[in-house]
């Protein structure tokens, strides 16, 4: 590129600067400027409306002495280290399934991933009802002749944050496994013929051969799951309106109900931010890894 | 098995008489009902059965009448089919005070879905385009905060943009909540259009200067032209995530613009009045049509426009 510098390139450069403004705006207004202003303002005791009066970090000791916050970390911890496992794990063996030169490959695969298209919404409308004690799954095994049977996660405050799970994961499944097939399509026929050759089994061809060479796969797939995980939001309202008590409660609706409900705003701030943090000590190694890696090649 | 031919042929083989075919080339055929088949349509068939269960449950109870629903049981198909709860949910449900129905959520969730795409993907393609073949000083830059801004969590920026909105006048109207959507949707939007327009040949665009055509001419004139498909994708990309939003939808309006999802959860989860089961199912049918039938028609372009999602610039 030889760097000419001409009147008109200047003036063209302005239109493309002029388009850009929408983006620069966002960036610096909505994502950076908002990021700061939410820091900022978690300092502060805001109730009703925000105002600059700095209390330390007086409503940080107060969240992290809120047992409803920490009902919620525990809650978004069990189902953050479950669905990141179980998403991965099911998601590739779904792709790997998938990726034995089937019959109606395509038929399989739109009902592994029609979950997806609907929202949080419908899906915890949808699975509440099936897991409804009085009419669901728990009434048609009784209805068979076990009477004693319990399954009723949507109203035991031990285990209710498993019933949003396995929501979560029927919704979810499916893009993880689009994912992992992309990844698996990705991986040279040879390799599978190098490996039979050999004489390795299949299952170990998988495991020592294609799940390390799908490692970018991996780890986008992974980034992918964490950053969806902190946002956990409407399946909670929609399924169990964080109920029974405050036993499905999720930091998400924590910041929202402070936000918008309580009118205090100072505790969703500071909420917000932790969730912030949250997601910085996912992004930012990988970022480190995935971009300052590439710079130095 | 038993045909003589190979038979012979294996046994002329074995003596290895040279110029005599030695044994069937190729891989060996595949029996159709090999124990492996068998495992894995088997289970490839009790997976399809789990995922489509909640869907067939929901229809199944959709159609059912009241009573039926109270002594049935919920995988068995309606004995007698009603759409009653269909035209009670489209136009009959309550929520709050308001007993008209969730059409009025459906229209109001067209209303915001429509300029919502039209804006956001015209932004962002520009966007993309200029990233793509107009870089300035600096325009990078933006474009990784942008990425970044992906991961922010909702809830960090939710109160700064209700003050922005209010400051200019928007808060609580629909528009509001469009420019939200807009703004929430263009680092992922961006980032489609931008590799997209860089994987075009660029002797076109180049061409397309020595001709004379300045920044918009070569946009309206060569790349939107060039780029339908991946316009398309980002249609269904975008129909699907503002449709099944919640969060911008329950803090950006007020109830009487609330969009679809909103007042579904207000409907079903509403604490007061006889919970109507097979009503509430028909009205979530109603609610996830729309991405159900963007999904179904679509097909593989859906699969590119959430895989856009994962391929990283």
């Amino acid at each position: 590129m030889s760097a000419q510098a001409r009147p008109s390139q200047l003036f063209k450069n302005l239109n493309a600067k002029i388009a850009s403004i929408p983006m620069i705006l966002t960036a610096l207004v909505v994502f950076v400027g908002g990021t700061f202003w939410t820091i900022l303002y978690s300092f502060t005791d805001s109730k009703l409306l925000p105002r600059l009066r700095f209390v330390g970090l007086d409503q940080y000791e107060r969240l992290w002495s809120a047992p409803r916050w920490l009902t919620s970390i525990e809650n978004l911890l069990i189902y953050g280290i479950l669905s990141l496992i179980f998403s991965l794990v099911i998601g590739f063996l779904l792709a790997a399934l998938l990726d034995q030169k089937i019959r109606f490959e395509d038929t399989f695969r739109t009902i592994f991933l029609y979950p997806f298209a609907l929202s949080f919404i419908v899906t915890g409308l949808v699975w509440q009802w099936i897991l409804n004690p009085d009419f669901g799954v728990q009434k048609v095994v009784r209805s068979l002749g076990f009477d004693s049977f319990v399954f009723d996660p949507l109203y035991n405050s031990d285990i209710v944050i498993y019933g949003i799970l396995i929501a979560g994961l029927w919704q979810g499944t499916g893009l993880i496994m689009c994912l992992m097939l992309a990844g698996l399509r990705g991986i040279d026929e040879d390799i599978w013929k190098a490996a039979r050759v050999d004489g390795i089994p299949m299952w170990k061809t998988y495991l020592f051969i294609v799940i390390p060479m799908m490692r970018p796969v991996f780890i986008t797939t992974l980034v992918i799951i964490a950053s969806g995980i902190v946002k956990l939001y409407d399946l909670v309202v929609a399924q169990t309106g964080g109920g029974p008590g405050i036993a499905s409660e999720v930091p998400a609706k924590y910041v929202y109900d402070f936000m918008f409900r309580a009118q205090n705003l100072g505790q969703g701030f500071a909420g917000s931010t932790m969730m912030l943090l949250s997601v910085a000590i996912v992004i930012i190694p990988w970022a480190y890894l995935e971009f300052g890696g590439k710079k130095r090649v | 098995m038993s045909d003589p031919t190979l038979s012979s042929a294996g046994a002329a083989a074995t003596v290895g008489s040279p110029g005599l075919v030695s044994g069937p080339a190729g891989p060996r055929p595949r029996r159709r009902f090999s124990r492996r088949n068998i495992f894995l349509y088997g289970t490839l068939f009790v997976i399809a059965v789990y995922y489509l269960l909640p869907l067939y449950v929901m229809v199944v109870t959709s159609l059912k009448g009241m009573p039926e629903v109270r002594l049935g049981n919920i995988f068995s198909p309606p004995v007698e089919i009603t759409f009653e709860p269909w035209v009670k949910a489209w136009s009959e449900a309550c929520t709050g005070l308001n007993c008209d129905g969730l059409s009025r959520g459906f229209w109001n969730s067209v209303r915001i879905t429509v300029p919502s795409v039209i804006l956001s993907i015209a932004i962002a393609s520009i966007n993309g385009y200029a990233l793509a073949n107009w870089r300035f000083k600096g325009s990078e830059t933006f474009f990784v905060i942008l990425i970044f801004g992906a991961f922010i969590p909702y809830q960090v920026m939710l109160y700064p943009i209700v003050i922005l909105l209010r400051e200019i006048g928007l808060y609580g109207t629909l528009w509001g909540l469009v420019i939200v959507h807009s703004i929430f949707g263009m680092p992922i939007l961006t980032l489609l259009f931008r590799n997209y327009f860089t994987s075009l040949p660029e002797e076109l665009f180049k061409a397309a200067r020595v001709d004379g055509a300045g920044f918009w001419g070569i946009y309206f004139r060569i790349m939107v032209p060039m780029s339908l498909p991946i316009f398309v994708v980002a249609m269904i990309l975008q129909i699907t995530g503002i449709w099944n939003d919640f969060l911008f939808g329950v803090v950006y309006t007020k109830p009487d613009i609330y969009p679809m999802t909103v007042q579904l959860n207000n409907i079903v989860n509403s604490v007061q009045g006889v919970k109507e089961y097979n009503v509430n199912m028909a009205a979530t049918i109603l609610t996830g049509l729309v991405p159900l039938v963007v999904y179904f028609v679509s097909g593989k372009l859906f699969v590119r426009g959430i895989a856009a999602g994962a391929v990283k610039g």
